[in-house]
């Protein structure tokens, strides 16, 4: 049984990481990747949010659309799920904790249509995963795009300085920075599969 | 009135491109397009779901409550998407397999919920049509752009037609090929458009959602 979840979490943190094998969740990934600081918010925030709208999305999934027979409204009720529980952890922190809310509070607004997060439910469900290995893929999930968001930071800092040819300042540049990281990543295909 | 509605559709495919010009819902440029069928496919797709949203956000318009309007598009695209997923289910059983997550994953599309907010909500319903058919068809373009580079450095073919002998560099149709073509490709567009424009350096959208 653990080894199972340890299995799950490894594969998807590193193996089957999110932004280097899977492409997704790029949008947030370019976005936010500028600054250590920002790019650590945005981590702990991720992973929060992901790991808790796993567990959200699978109990509506099994306990409501499986029993009503509504499956195909899965992409839907998921989105709205995401965006409900988001827009309440807002207001939630708003009120708790206005210190941490004025330092991770943007991160949430630009988390509701992420795609990562609408991925997890959606694999969950496509693998058709008990309670607890949902949970984890969705904290490996949070843990390997908190991986990729920090090894990025770390170098599009270095990038700053760097000479580097104007048509290929900014985006492009960082295209390429990717595709390294994704090559380094590839060794571990193939070490688990799931 | 067609010289506008031309133009409209123009402004998609070349000065305001998705995916090389604006830098918007690139994971499925990357993702996808492993070769140029898969491209086409997904292309197709997201003109379907777009010129559609378009079309009813535009019909809506004076109903939806500006308060609410974000909830109610996502609402919309979700629609759209859950009915391509399921006809893609139906009859193209071997690419949803390939692609069926990626599909579902166009809800999440900010180029489409950013064209309905920023011109569907806006505009009459023919010119929104047009925007969204421009917008799709430039997406398609770069997708199968995107995949056409793809294949053929990484498979030695085109569309399944063999060109070369043996796969040139395997490299290409994996996961990281997929990122230098699109870096490279974007920094290519900003080369002419600095060279034959005079563009600002530092394109290709600024990296927002």
């Amino acid at each position: 049984m653990f080894k199972d979840l340890f299995t799950i979490f490894i594969a998807s943190a590193i193996i089957n990481n999110f932004v280097f094998t899977r492409y997704l969740g790029l949008c947030i990934f370019f976005g936010v990747s500028k600054k250590m600081e920002t790019a650590l918010g945005m981590s702990m925030t991720f992973t929060a949010v992901m790991v808790i709208s796993a567990a959200l999305s699978w109990l509506v999934y099994n306990l409501v659309m499986l029993p009503l027979h509504i499956e195909f409204l899965k992409i839907v009720l998921f989105i709205g799920i995401v965006a409900g529980f988001v827009q309440f952890a807002d207001t939630l922190l708003k009120k708790l904790n206005p210190t941490l809310y004025y330092k991770l509070g943007i991160y949430l607004v630009l988390i509701t249509t992420n795609c990562i997060i609408l991925a997890v439910p959606l694999l969950n469900t496509d693998n058709n995963y008990n309670f607890l290995q949902s949970i984890t893929l969705g904290l490996g999930s949070g843990a390997g795009f908190s991986l990729a968001l920090i090894i990025m930071a770390s170098i599009r800092e270095r990038l700053e300085l760097a000479n580097i040819p104007k048509p290929f300042q900014g985006m492009p540049i960082a295209f390429i920075v990717t595709g390294l990281i994704a090559l380094a990543f590839l060794g571990f295909s193939g070490m688990i599969t799931i | 009135m067609a010289a506008s509605y031309k133009k409209l559709i123009l402004n998609g495919i070349f000065s305001e491109n998705p995916v090389f010009r604006l830098a918007l819902s690139l994971c499925p440029a990357v993702a996808v397009t492993t070769s140029v069928r898969n491209g086409f496919l997904m292309g197709v797709a997201v003109l379907c779901v777009m010129t559609m949203v378009n079309i009813t956000v535009s019909i809506l318009r004076n109903l939806i409550n500006p308060k609410v309007r974000i909830p109610a598009y996502i609402l919309i695209i979700a629609t759209y998407v859950s009915i391509t997923e399921m006809m893609m289910r139906a009859y193209s059983r071997t690419a949803y397999k390939q692609m069926g997550l990626y599909i579902q994953l166009i809800v999440v599309f900010a180029i489409i919920i950013s064209r309905a907010e920023l011109f569907a909500s806006r505009n009459k319903v023919l010119p929104s049509a047009a925007d969204g058919f421009g917008m799709g068809l430039g997406f398609l373009g770069a997708l199968v752009l995107v995949g056409a580079v793809r294949e053929l450095i990484g498979k030695g073919s085109i569309a399944g037609f063999h060109i070369t002998a043996s796969s040139p560099l395997l490299i290409m149709v994996l996961p990281t090929g997929g990122f230098f073509v699109i870096g490279l490709l974007m920094g290519l567009f900003n080369w002419i458009d600095q060279r034959y424009y005079g563009g600002r350096p530092g394109g290709g959208g600024g990296g927002h959602h």
